[in-house]
């Protein structure tokens, strides 16, 4: 196993590093003066401010010189200000990632929650009026975009019903029932997509596994089929079901930049469209960076899971 | 299970004309359920697309009447918060995703394959560094990068396109890597090699040919999520400029006036939504058509 992490690290470096290479060169292609935009329109014709800002933001050194200086600065834990509020990206970063956090986390419970069962049902009674429910539910929440899904839920369920506050954030700290209010939506709309795959996963790979010789043995020895399903055949089924999961980390990042922003919850996501609209690079870098730093590890940890679950992977 | 491939549509297959291929291709395809949807639904957005000028009832940017209205005879679908009629703006929003589908994993392809190609050709150390050049790609969330890319170059449907393309490349360079893995060691291109043909004739004449049914298969699949990210990248402000129609933008519009007008978030949304199902499905019946070791499963 220790070999095994030794050689998905080496592989995991240089992709952090041509990662940061990715970011700052997002920079590099924005239209106009990065020194324009940290001035602001009132002191645009001030020509000794303008090249002082240049100096300060090292935009007068060639690239490779400021790559250098700006991954030194993001190894330190310096990833600049924003444009627009001048304060640290780092701590607005810091200050919005728990909301993004307990998003993905609802999003993810509410998936598995409605999927693993779901999908066992389909694939121990085929053609049943569960595993058609769960087809149909499977085939439209890949096809459904979060934003329309999101749409469609507040005005079920806040316009019409008035059940659930339409948008809007409440801390966890002011109590748990209200932010499970303000979050069930969002997460509701977050976790469709990967309600639906998770779904066709588990439902494939446990019919894939219920044919094994292993589970024919098992039913030769008298065994019920609950305890098959239980002891024997869902450990190994739901295997590629994790691996499933773990990717679609990015996915869920991706689409909490919508959902958050329809849902107006204050997260890293929101965030991002903000700084868009803003054009705010320096916020937006630091967004990105850390989505696909977050999403690295995930994967990393994806990979360790998969090898510590199957051994086969970590010695091939 | 001993014989499993029809021999008559093996010879059909063998021996026929392009048309009489298509036609063993499409009632493969119509096997899986639902293609047959994905089919209908595909030709008519393609011929929406195509004929948008012709059948739209208004002109889909100039406002035609008062706004907010409810759907009725002289405006099926109602009119937007500018009094434009709904149902002309969707028709010419057909026109739009097809461009962005279309366009995006063309331009998807197009990089991706060469890269796929060039690294399971040569592989060694020509496939370590463009392979990770692609695990770079595919580490940032999709959406996030395209909102990244499409922010660096600009409002606007070519830009939204071309970031759309940017990360979608990652999954034609993996596929068709994997795929010319195995062919390079096929005998026929061995005996190319032998007869002195140069390495992009192999890759072009050779190997591209044998791996293009499953980058048929993945580019349908692919449309379909290409739409779904040009609207989400519309819905925040980053796809087509007004006052031209995009799905993604009247729904960014229409949202903010749910509760005076809830059908103008609903028509868009649920275009979307059908031609990336009927997309979907398509793309599951041609997976079935082309992969021999599915379609013999599905029979069996």
């Amino acid at each position: 196993m220790t070999q095994y992490l030794l050689r998905r690290l080496t592989y995991f470096i240089p992709v952090i590093f041509l990662v940061t290479v990715v970011v700052f060169c997002i920079t590099l292609l924005l239209p106009g003066d990065p020194a324009l935009a940290f001035l602001g329109e009132g002191n645009i014709n001030d020509k000794v401010a303008y090249e002082a800002m240049r100096k300060e933001l090292g935009l007068d050194q060639p690239v490779p010189v400021q790559y250098a200086k700006w991954l030194s600065r993001v190894v330190q834990g310096d990833l600049g200000r924003s444009v627009r509020t001048h304060e640290p990206v780092l701590e607005a970063l810091g200050a919005r990632l728990p909301v993004t956090l307990g998003l993905a986390t609802m999003a993810l419970g509410i998936a598995l929650l409605i999927a693993i069962p779901i999908g066992i049902i389909s694939a121990t009674r085929p053609n049943s009026k569960i595993d058609s429910i769960g087809t149909v539910v499977a085939i439209g929440g890949v096809a459904i975009p979060e934003f329309w899904l999101g749409i469609l839920l507040i005005y079920l369920f806040a316009v019409w019903l008035h059940w659930l506050p339409p948008s809007g954030y409440t801390p966890p700290s002011a109590g748990i029932w209200p932010y499970l209010r303000s979050m069930i939506l969002p997460a509701v709309s977050l976790g469709m997509a990967l309600n639906a795959v998770t779904m066709r996963q588990t439902r494939s790979s446990l019919i894939e596994v219920m044919q094994q010789e292993y589970i024919v043995t098992a039913r030769a020895k008298g065994l019920a089929e609950k305890v098959i399903i239980s002891s024997h055949a869902l450990k190994n089924a739901l295997i590629p079901v994790a691996t499933v999961i773990g990717l679609q980390v990015g996915r869920l990042f991706g689409g909490a930049v919508v959902v958050e922003t329809i849902f107006a919850l204050p997260g890293m996501g929101r965030l991002a469209a903000d700084s868009i609209f803003f054009r705010d690079f320096p916020m937006l870098q630091g967004v990105v960076l850390i989505m696909a730093v977050a999403v690295l590890i995930c994967n990393l940890l994806t990979d360790l899971l998969y090898a510590y679950l199957d051994p086969r992977i970590r010695y091939s | 299970m001993v014989q499993t491939v029809d021999p008559a549509v093996r010879q059909g297959w063998r021996q026929g004309t392009r048309g009489k291929r298509l036609s063993i291709l499409l009632s493969r395809v119509l096997r899986t359920r639902g293609a047959g949807f994905g089919i209908v639904v595909v030709a008519v957005v393609l011929a929406a697309a195509a004929t948008a000028t012709f059948i739209s009832p208004y002109d889909p940017n100039v406002p035609q009447a008062d706004i907010l209205q409810p759907p009725s005879l002289r405006f099926i679908l109602g009119t937007d918060h500018l009094g434009r009629d709904v149902l002309s703006r969707i028709i010419y929003g057909a026109r739009i995703a097809v461009l962005a589908g279309v366009v995006s994993v063309g331009f998807a392809i197009t990089i991706g394959v060469t890269i796929g190609l060039m690294a399971g050709y040569w592989g060694g150390w020509v496939d370590d560094v463009l392979m990770r050049l692609v695990d770079t790609i595919s580490s940032f969330p999709v959406l996030v990068l395209a909102l990244a890319i499409a922010f660096s170059l600009g409002q606007g449907l070519i830009n939204a396109m071309i970031a759309i393309g940017v990360v979608f490349t990652p999954a034609f360079a993996r596929l068709v890597r994997g795929q010319a893995l195995s062919v390079r060691e096929c005998d026929f291109v061995t005996a190319a090699r032998v007869l002195g043909a140069v390495p992009i004739r192999i890759m072009l004449v050779h190997i591209l040919p044998n791996v293009l049914a499953p980058i048929i298969v993945q580019s349908s699949l692919m449309v379909a999520q290409a739409i779904l990210a040009e609207a989400s990248l519309s819905f925040l402000g980053l796809g087509i400029e007004p006052p031209n129609a995009s799905w993604g933008s009247m729904l960014r519009s229409a949202y903010q006036y749910m509760e005076q007008a809830p059908q103008l978030s609903f028509f868009p949304g649920v275009a979307i939504f059908v031609t990336v199902l009927g997309l979907n499905m398509l793309g599951d019946g041609l997976r079935v058509a082309l992969d021999p070791r599915l379609r013999e499963r599905g029979r069996s």
